[in-house]
């Protein structure tokens, strides 16, 4: 029988991640083409409550440390290194979010074995795994033959529904001793909170979300004109903010908030994976992209094809024209 | 506080990217390339903490097409030095490039030991792994990612690292040093530096160079094929000039009750 199959269960100020649960769906998939057990790992201090709600897999591993209290990228390679030679898994499925991303090259880099990063899906072909992963902002997509075992896997957001690990179902868990040094190398401090003030972009009926698209910061005006028509607010991608365009509390995806609100407009975003996992549970999801190749139209229910620096104040003459109001 | 920045160029994604002959990479033909956008923020970091501390910056950078006007560009910003690893046969993997960097580096003059490494915490190429951790892992140092500050005095052996989380909200680490960092984003968004800056940059200074050492590590990954990625779901699209699918959209909106 082939080694079992693991995933990493993330969990982040007391809370077990979304994705977790995604990986428990795909993980079953694979043990069983496998024939194998599938085992969540569990890491952290004080976190053992975290594990009842883990009875997708078939057992649980959970390792107890102070130094496992926070994300901590090193001592979380130290605990899975020593765990992963002890038990020889044939794959470790591990969530791709800022807290754990990390986590895989290092762990891959230490034992030596392979890595798969950015995938997308993973099925078990002829005894072996296959992983499709997205490059390049999600423009391509590789297949790759998944070598050696053990293997690791850097898994993306939606890869399956997760709502069916949610079981009610108390799994067997089994505490595990591992030797981590009391002070590392790198020593989580606390935590900062976003400044507050802003608006709550996760609380909004509408968004019009702006992205490198948008050119320049004096252009967000006319996302900003729409935003107000539709009675909404401006949100937007990454490059927006890493220019200071606007605040950090106004970001959508991996970094920023997970939105859903009844209508999202994206105005020159490209819908890179990190971006979408924020957004591609509004109702409504209407995109604006020059590129009609854009990653964004195959999550958007509308597309337009054109530039934003057009489209926009079209499209807020015909909003404000509908609800009669005057310019 | 001396900062080696690592730098690489990708294809820019707002070209269309097309497959290669060999149906498992990119058309090389059809590429534009540009600095990887994390790479140029962890440039901006280490700028801005010299400028703060004091010390020096270090800019490397594997020898790939138009990877001078990089280096260049650099200097022009304010880095000290732009080395180039020359000679290693393309292309490279990141863990293959990763490999490379931590046996090249202790043989590249005056310039170990460093306190910090910066580069970007990831890259849009990154399929068998990300080049901040492996390095660190290879030379035995500490590392964190997703990277948004940093800072550090002189002679303290540590750094204060602040990393992002989602939502907004950041964590503070303090990081022994010498440590890699993958930055996500700089404190403030990368300086411009005028193309006559860059140009005049180009005749005053020079790049040095490193001979790539011979690749003893080759990428496990075997990739099978590229594609485009299959389409899960596809927009219906609205076509006309901007008024006519402002109207459309009107529509929709409409039909939805959101005017």
């Amino acid at each position: 029988m082939a080694g079992n199959v693991w995933v990493l269960a993330e969990h982040w100020r007391g809370r077990l991640s979304d994705l977790t649960f995604e990986l428990l769906v795909l993980g079953r998939e694979l043990a069983v083409g496998l024939e194998s057990r599938l085992e969540a790992v569990l890491l952290g201090h004080g976190a053992k409550d975290l594990a009842g709600s883990l009875g997708a897999a078939d057992s649980v591993l959970t390792v107890d440390h102070p130094s496992l209290a926070e994300p901590n990228p090193e001592a979380y390679c130290l605990a899975l290194a020593a765990l992963v030679e002890e038990r020889k898994p044939r794959s470790l499925l591990v969530p791709l979010t800022n807290v754990s991303a990390d986590v895989p090259s290092l762990l891959s880099a230490r034992l030596r074995i392979s890595l798969s990063n950015f995938c997308r899906d993973v099925r078990v072909v002829n005894g072996g795994l296959q992983a499709r992963c997205l490059l390049y902002g999600g423009k391509m997509e590789t297949t790759v033959a998944v070598p050696g075992s053990p293997a690791v896997l850097g898994i993306l957001p939606g890869s399956r529904a997760g709502s069916e690990a949610r079981v009610d179902r108390a799994p067997l868990i089994e505490e595990v001793e591992v030797a981590l040094p009391s002070e590392g190398r790198v020593r989580f401090e606390k935590y900062i909170e976003p400044a507050a003030g802003d608006v709550d972009i996760t609380q909004q009926h509408a968004l019009v979300s702006v992205g490198r698209g948008i050119q320049t910061r004096d252009n967000i005006a006319l996302a900003e004109e729409l935003a107000e028509a539709l009675g909404g607010v401006v949100s937007a991608s990454r490059p927006v903010i890493d220019q200071g365009w606007l605040p950090l509390t106004r970001q959508v995806g991996k970094s920023g908030a997970t939105v859903k609100p009844k209508l999202y407009l994206a105005a020159g975003i490209s819908g890179a994976p990190e971006h979408v996992e924020g957004m591609k549970s509004a109702d409504l999801i209407i995109a604006i992209n020059t590129d009609p190749q854009a990653p964004i139209f195959t999550v958007a229910h509308y597309g337009i094809v054109g530039d934003v620096l057009d489209v926009l104040p079209a499209l807020s003459e015909a909003v404000r024209a509908r609800k009669g109001i005057h310019a | 506080m001396n900062t080696l920045v690592l730098m690489k160029m990708v294809p820019d994604i707002v070209e269309e990217l097309e497959v290669g002959p060999d149906g498992k990479s990119l058309d090389l033909e059809s590429l534009r390339l540009i600095v990887s956008e994390r790479d140029d923020h962890a440039l901006e970091q280490a700028l801005l903490l010299k400028e703060r501390r004091g010390g020096s910056v270090t800019t490397m950078a594997i020898e790939s097409p138009d990877i001078d006007e990089i280096l260049f560009t650099a200097l022009a910003k304010g880095s000290d030095r732009a080395v180039k690893m020359v000679g290693a046969e393309p292309p490279l993997t990141t863990s293959e490039a990763a490999a490379l960097l931590a046996r090249v580096l202790p043989d590249v003059p005056n310039l170990m030991p460093v306190d910090l490494i910066l580069t970007g915490c990831q890259a849009i190429d990154d399929l068998d792994g990300l080049l901040a951790p492996i390095l660190a892992e290879q030379l035995r140092i500490p590392y964190l990612g997703v990277v948004t500050g940093v800072d550090a005095e002189t002679g303290q052996g540590r750094a204060t690292v602040f990393k992002e989380y989602a939502g907004g909200v950041r964590g503070e680490y303090a990081v022994s040093l010498p440590a890699v960092l993958g930055i996500q984003a700089a404190e403030k968004p990368p300086r411009y530096v005028p193309v006559a800056k860059v140009r005049s940059t180009m005749k005053s200074r020079t790049i040095d160079t490193v001979p790539a050492p011979p690749r003893d590590e080759t990428s496990q990954l075997e990739i099978l094929q590229m594609t485009k990625p299959e389409a899960t779901g596809r927009a219906e699209m609205l076509e006309g000039s901007p008024e006519e699918v402002a109207s459309k959209v009107a529509d929709v909106l409409s039909a939805r009750g959101l005017v």
